[in-house]
């Protein structure tokens, strides 16, 4: 008889353990599904994990993974803080998308001139988009105390139809045609996140993705704003009594991701999507959740995690192009991930007992039954 | 940018030289914008994918990835087919076509055609189907058949593709019953079934008896179905699995005959650079069987426009037209031409309502 004994501290072993667990269990399960799809399953987690780092190609893949993980990693930051308080921002779609509109409007309005601050300016108010967007769950739960989780949930579906107003109406290309779609912004000198060396895939958004990174670790590590933060999700009463105020944390930290899925819609905008079209957003906002648990929530594992998740992206692609793999295969093997993740969470959580266990009676009923 | 760093880098590899290694087999990619299981759009794009492999056999190898994003996830998946040599790319969906010029610029030995685009290059190619001829089928069937006479139509965003659609149908089903009135809806989808299954019993609930559709998915047909006493097309795909009610007819895109031929033309290396805009002649817009929940006299007429349309001797935006606002589009006798059709941005006479901005 197996049961679980729930350890007294969360174990620090496991805590890192268990993603490289969670991705083996993955690859096994994965390699399994392949293989009942009747393709070989070591060439398909080879091609997935080996092709785009070490492949033939891997000059190209490589500065790709950058791009696909940028704003992966800058939204699943701001996401963490958040979700280490116990404040639920699951909108970040949302705010993704009013970032690049705000910032492409602004852009827009401006065009044709040539100057170099309009791009700043485009970044400025693509953050500030996020950051507004976000506000409105967090006034709403400090004000009349509703359900962030719901309310920034629902403001998606809300952005996403003034992305499609926004891409037939006010901000369409005058030049396109009748067709959806702004200018391409990354085609416009003043308003483009051009690559920043040739050939890395390092644009702006890189950047930032990698300063947030750092922001987020000093943050939570050395400061005193950390330590609330951490504290009000551990231990909220404790944290009353350090003088920690829950309505101004709501803000803070809806404010700060809210800001960060901004910056990652308008540098996403100005750079590899280059326009505004009714399918701008391709659910970063919604993939950033998954890697922040993936990469337990600490700045330095989202990074990986987020560098992992585009592996899965890239290397998909090319097993489905180079092996005729079904593009749903390969979302069933991402979702794997993140259930196997929290699988094997139980482990950090959780003692495994064999035999004849001492847990409590309570516990051990449970498992009988 | 990417592309200049790409192609510095390609080139140094000797990589464009290398996809037209002349032993193996001519190679051509797909990228699509929905699942091959979608039913409709992307459905009918990889059926005409099978018929260039089963015409073809050994000469050639195809590759297909879908339901990639459009923008930089377009962009890296045509790189990535480009890189591992496909020498003739299709890429199947509006939203494709800045991803396709750039990569196309990446590599000037690799062909590229963009579906349903304006953009071309020496290298690529764009090709659409004239679905108005078929949605003037649909709008002599539809007026027939309704005996409320309120048609429900469910558009999917309001662009000129989608309003050549409404219009063609629209005037011919006027033209066999002046009473007839138009409801529409947009959902601002292409495919979504539960947005598409929602707009139709919205229409049905306000009387409509004819649902016609310009999104992909099967929903619409089975909430007529529910409804009962409705009655609907296929859209893109045949959908005859709701035949012989709702289902009556359908609009079929057959990409195949066009696929063929562009292969053949990269075979041969006599392919060029062209703009394509086949209707019913060439068979690139098919009619679904019409079913014997129509009066036969209808079928009739119907096909005769089909023939008529097919031999070219009727164009479906014949004048006199006006537009919604009552000034003169086309005189008597006179034709659409493809340059207004391709920008068409208003009403006709008669329907009511505003195009969404």
């Amino acid at each position: 008889m197996i049961s679980f004994e729930r350890r007294a501290v969360p174990s620090r072993v496991m805590a890192f353990a268990t993603p490289c667990l969670a991705v083996l269990a993955t690859m096994l399960a994965g390699g399994l599904m392949f293989a009942l799809l009747g393709k070989d399953p070591v060439a398909a987690i080879r091609v997935i994990f080996w092709e785009p780092l070490f492949g033939e190609f891997a000059f190209y893949y490589r500065p790709q993974l950058l791009v696909k993980a940028a704003p992966l990693v800058l939204i699943a930051t701001g996401l963490a803080l958040g979700f280490r308080a116990g404040i639920w921002n699951i909108g970040a779609e949302g705010q993704y998308i009013m970032g690049a509109l705000c910032g492409a409007a602004v852009g827009l309005a401006l065009y044709p001139a040539e100057t170099r601050w309009i791009f700043p300016l485009m970044v400025l108010c693509g953050a500030l988009g996020g950051f507004l967007w976000a506000m409105i769950p967090a006034l709403l739960r400090v004000r009349f105390d509703t359900n962030e989780i719901l309310v920034s949930l629902m403001l998606v579906y809300v952005a996403e139809r003034l992305l499609s107003a926004m891409a037939l109406g006010a901000l369409r290309n005058p030049e396109g045609r009748g067709f959806p779609g702004s200018r391409n912004l990354s085609q416009w000198d003043a308003s483009a996140n051009p690559e920043l060396i040739a050939g890395t895939g390092m644009h702006w958004g890189v950047v930032a993705a990698l300063i947030a990174v750092i922001f987020a670790y000093v943050l939570l590590e050395r400061h005193v704003l950390g330590f609330h933060i951490r504290l009000s999700g551990e231990a909220p009463k404790a944290a009353r009594f350090a003088g920690v105020v829950p309505g101004r944390l709501v803000v803070l930290c809806l404010g700060i991701s809210g800001a960060l899925a901004g910056l990652a819609g308008i540098f996403e905008v100005t750079g590899p999507a280059g326009q505004i079209t009714i399918g701008f957003n391709t659910g970063y906002g919604f993939t950033a959740i998954i890697v922040a648990f993936l990469g337990r929530l600490h700045p330095v594992g989202i990074l990986l995690a987020g560098l992992l998740m585009a592996l899965t992206y890239i290397g998909g692609e090319i097993a489905q192009s180079q092996l005729g793999l079904p593009g749903a295969a390969i979302s069933m093997f991402q979702g794997m991930l993140l259930f196997f993740l929290l699988a094997v969470d139980v482990l950090t959580h959780f003692r495994l007992k064999f035999g004849r266990s001492e847990a409590t009676p309570a516990l051990r009923t449970e498992a009988a039954e | 940018m990417y592309r200049r760093t790409l192609l510095g880098a390609a080139a140094a590899l000797g990589l464009a030289g290398m996809a037209f290694a002349q032993d193996d087999p001519v190679k051509v990619g797909f990228v699509y914008v929905g699942p091959v299981g979608d039913g409709g759009w992307t459905y009918e794009h990889n059926k005409g994918r099978l018929a260039v492999e089963e015409h073809f056999g050994d000469a050639v190898e195809t590759v297909f990835v879908e339901s990639v994003p459009e923008g930089a996830d377009a962009e890296r998946v045509m790189t990535q087919m480009a890189l591992d040599g496909a020498d003739l790319i299709f890429t199947t969906s509006f939203g494709y076509m800045d991803a396709t010029i750039a990569t196309a610029e990446k590599f000037p030995d690799v062909k590229f055609e963009h579906a349903t685009g304006f953009k071309r290059a020496d290298n690529v190619s764009t090709y659409s189907a004239r679905f108005y001829e078929g949605r003037a089928i649909q709008g002599h069937i539809a007026g027939k058949m309704t005996e409320s006479n309120v048609i429900g139509y469910i558009g999917s965003y309001p662009i000129p593709e989608v309003i050549r659609g409404i219009n063609a149908s629209y005037l011919h089903a006027k033209a066999v019953n002046p009473d007839v009135e138009y409801r529409i809806v947009w959902v601002y989808t292409w495919f979504d079934p539960a947005q598409e299954a929602e707009a139709a019993r919205t229409l049905i609930d306000q009387g409509a008896d004819v649902i016609l559709q310009h999104t992909d998915s099967t929903a619409p047909l089975a909430a007529a179905e529910e409804a009962g006493n409705v009655i609907g097309f296929g859209q893109a795909s045949d959908m005859a699995q709701f035949s012989p009610s709702p289902r009556v007819s359908s609009i079929i895109d057959d990409w195949a005959p066009y696929y063929i031929d562009r292969v053949q033309a990269v075979i041969d290396g006599s392919w060029e650079s062209a703009d394509t805009w086949d209707g019913i002649g060439p068979g690139m817009v098919g009619i679904g069987e019409i079913t014997d929940a129509v009066p036969e006299d209808v079928r009739a007429e119907a096909l005769d426009m089909k023939e008529r349309i097919a031999a070219g001797e009727y164009h479906p935006f014949t004048g006199p037209i006006n537009r919604q606002d009552g000034s003169v589009w086309l005189a008597e006798g006179e034709t659409a031409s493809d340059e207004d059709l391709l920008g068409l941005n208003f009403y006709v006479e008669g329907i009511e309502g505003d195009i969404p901005e």
